[in-house]
């Protein structure tokens, strides 16, 4: 078991610096964009120029790479927190020091002056609609596997594809034209300061509703048909005809050979839930993360992009390897394989 | 290697495809749920190829006299949105993009993620490693993330958002294939396939991927429902189809800023996104149902 998570483990790794490489490509592909975005739209060419010298972008894209990680690392200096250059990035914890992911030109601060606070408020965000997801889509995941074509089965597992047919946006737009313009009972965004005169948690309920209902419409389809599976199986039938009650037989028996398979995509939802929050956040105006990753997108804060990028992949990827590991828990045959 | 003649010898040197029950598209009519979807898809198709011939103001048209009362009218059924220009036309007029860009981005990352996944399947091997450890990588992803980077650095344009429908959907399809793949590529009909000294690539793509289409048609109707939602999204990002040509999910961006007094700007395209997406989801379901059976 061990050695089955460092081998996982060390396999993740890899595919952190992989796909790090892969935004840096995207984001510094050309390098005289990166040149031009630092120094912003009126800055005049000769100055483009000479930053672009100074930074090396000259250089092939896997230098610049490693150079970018080295300063991430903390072993190499920032090359745009030089005074020399007159770009006033100016960072407290100094030019050197693990995890230096740059100087958002945004927000006119240190990534990491910008990064952290908002990723909190991401994951309140996303920590209650996991934390409801999870319960709900089980629940009725269970009670829509449990017999299989039922008319229960039937309305949830309808409610199930039309639940994930409402992208967040419009499931956000249909919220808020009943629950704050009809209604007026909620706030229609979500600042995450009491000054409009609604209290926080108030400000919470629709986003997280927008984030409960997409997802979990996929998670009760998923638990549903793993549910079917197993209850279809002879040791079901087997616990049936002895005369045990339904009750027991799914508590018991069923439910947890039929958690195996949701497991993975339970965990997985993680990873939904990330870009679930871009789209969430921009409908009600919340101050996260993904509203700040669209923002930089659009801006051109390489760096901050970058860091954010970074950021939500190692989060995709540390729910991947627990994923793996629990899956390998749960499933002793996938060792064997 | 005996014992694999001996079955070829036994059993007809055909694939299983020659015998399967009547085509799925056949039975389609036999799962309600695929008949509503497919219902819904065949609406907005209809409207979108009649939309030249409808009695329809121009999509772009601006009617400065309903800017006082945009609301829906008779002269305007769903009202005029915050330019005063028709909603109903710009909806009709946004179903031809959005129905010949998502299918097309869906069938382009086909293209492109059917042989990558025939190939890990049916070579194993280094192929396999190499190709799997690609897919991974662009996997591990938040895939809307990946779109916002790789939109807002390359531009939003139509051919673009195939690009980008490509590189995040193939690895998933390439997965999917190479799964269905490694399942077949020990059955007796491959193997006769290999003795008859078959080409490689006519086992892979005459033997195998006939063999896998049940599955790989309820993932094609699923993902043209994710495309949807993705040009959906990057329209209300403000990364959709350059304007003043009508894209829904740009629609429905810009009447969120009137949501508050005038709600119907944003809810019709909304309800138009939804129903599309719901009738691809819907036909899906009743596919793999209907697949399921046999």
């Amino acid at each position: 078991m061990g050695g089955y998570i460092i081998k996982r483990g060390a396999s993740l790794i890899l595919t952190l610096f992989a796909a790090s490489f892969l935004v840096f490509a995207v984001t510094e592909f050309s390098p005289s964009n990166v040149a031009r975005k630092t120094l912003g739209p009126f800055a005049l060419q000769s100055q483009v120029d000479i930053l672009y010298e100074k930074l090396g972008l000259q250089d092939p894209l896997a230098v610049r790479y490693t150079r970018w990680l080295g300063v991430l690392l903390g072993l190499k200096a920032d090359p745009l927190q030089d005074p020399a250059l007159g770009l006033q990035f100016k960072d407290p914890r100094g030019d050197k020091y693990f995890g230096n992911f740059g100087y958002s030109t945004l927000y006119k601060a240190p990534v990491n002056d910008v990064i952290w606070s908002r990723l909190k408020a991401t994951a309140a965000l996303a920590g209650i609609a996991f934390a409801l997801i999870v319960p709900l889509s089980l629940l009725f995941g269970v009670l829509a596997g449990m017999r299989e074509g039922s008319g229960l089965d039937r309305t949830i597992s309808v409610f199930g594809i039309i639940a994930t047919s409402v992208p967040e946006f419009a499931s956000g737009v249909f919220l808020v034209a009943f629950f704050v313009v009809t209604l007026g009972w909620l706030p229609g965004t979500s600042p995450l300061d009491s000054g409009g005169g609604w209290p926080i948690w108030s400000q919470m309920i629709l986003p997280v509703t927008v984030l409960v209902l997409y997802d979990a419409g996929y998670v009760v389809r998923m638990v549903r048909g793993s549910m079917a599976e197993v209850m279809n199986k002879a040791y079901i039938r087997t616990a049936v005809l002895k005369g045990l009650p339904m009750r027991d037989v799914v508590v018991r028996h069923a439910v947890r050979n039929a958690m195996i398979a949701p497991f993975t995509v339970i965990l997985l939802q993680i990873n939904f839930l990330i870009s679930g929050v871009v789209v969430t956040e921009m409908v009600f105006a919340y101050p996260g993360f993904g509203r700040m990753i669209l923002d930089a997108s659009l801006f051109g804060d390489i760096a901050l992009i970058e860091a954010a990028t970074l950021i939500a992949l190692t989060i995709a990827i540390l729910t991947q390897l627990v994923s793996d590991v629990g899956y390998a828990v749960l499933n002793p045959q996938i060792r064997l394989a | 290697m005996s014992a694999t003649i001996d079955n070829a010898a036994a059993a007809p040197l055909t694939a299983p495809v020659d015998k399967a029950p009547p085509s799925l598209l056949r039975r389609l009519p036999q799962s309600r749920v695929a008949m509503v979807g497919l219902g819904l898809i065949i609406f907005w198709v209809a409207l979108a190829t009649l939309a030249p011939l409808l009695p329809l103001d121009p999509p772009n048209k601006q009617d400065l006299m309903a800017l006082a009362d945009p609301r829906p009218s008779a002269r305007h059924w769903l009202g005029t949105d915050f330019k005063g220009r028709d909603i109903l036309s710009r909806l009709i007029w946004g179903a031809r993009t959005v129905l010949s860009v998502a299918p097309l981005a869906a069938l382009a990352a086909y293209l492109v993620g059917c042989p990558l996944g025939l190939a890990a399947g049916y070579y194993g091997g280094k192929v396999d490693t190499i190709i799997s450890r690609i897919s991974d990588i662009i996997l591990s992803f938040p895939i809307i993330i990946l779109y916002v980077i790789l939109i807002a650095n390359i531009g939003p344009s139509a051919l673009n958002i195939v690009l980008a429908v490509v590189l995040t959907a193939a690895p998933g399809i390439a997965r999917i294939v190479r799964g269905l793949t490694l399942e077949q590529r020990h059955l007796d009909y491959i193997a006769a396939a290999q003795l008859r000294r078959e080409s490689a690539l006519y086992i892979m793509f005459i033997e195998l991927l006939p063999n896998c289409r049940g599955p790989l048609i309820t993932d094609f109707c699923l993902r043209v429902g994710y495309t949807i939602i993705t040009i959906g999204i990057l329209g209300f990002l403000g990364l959709g189809l350059p304007p003043p040509d009508p894209d829904w999910g740009t629609m429905v961006k810009e009447g969120t800023a009137m949501i508050s007094v005038r709600p119907h700007m944003s809810l019709f395209p909304s309800i138009a996104i939804v129903s599309l997406i719901l009738g691809f989801n819907l036909l899906a379901d009743g596919v793999r149902e209907l697949s399921l059976r046999d």
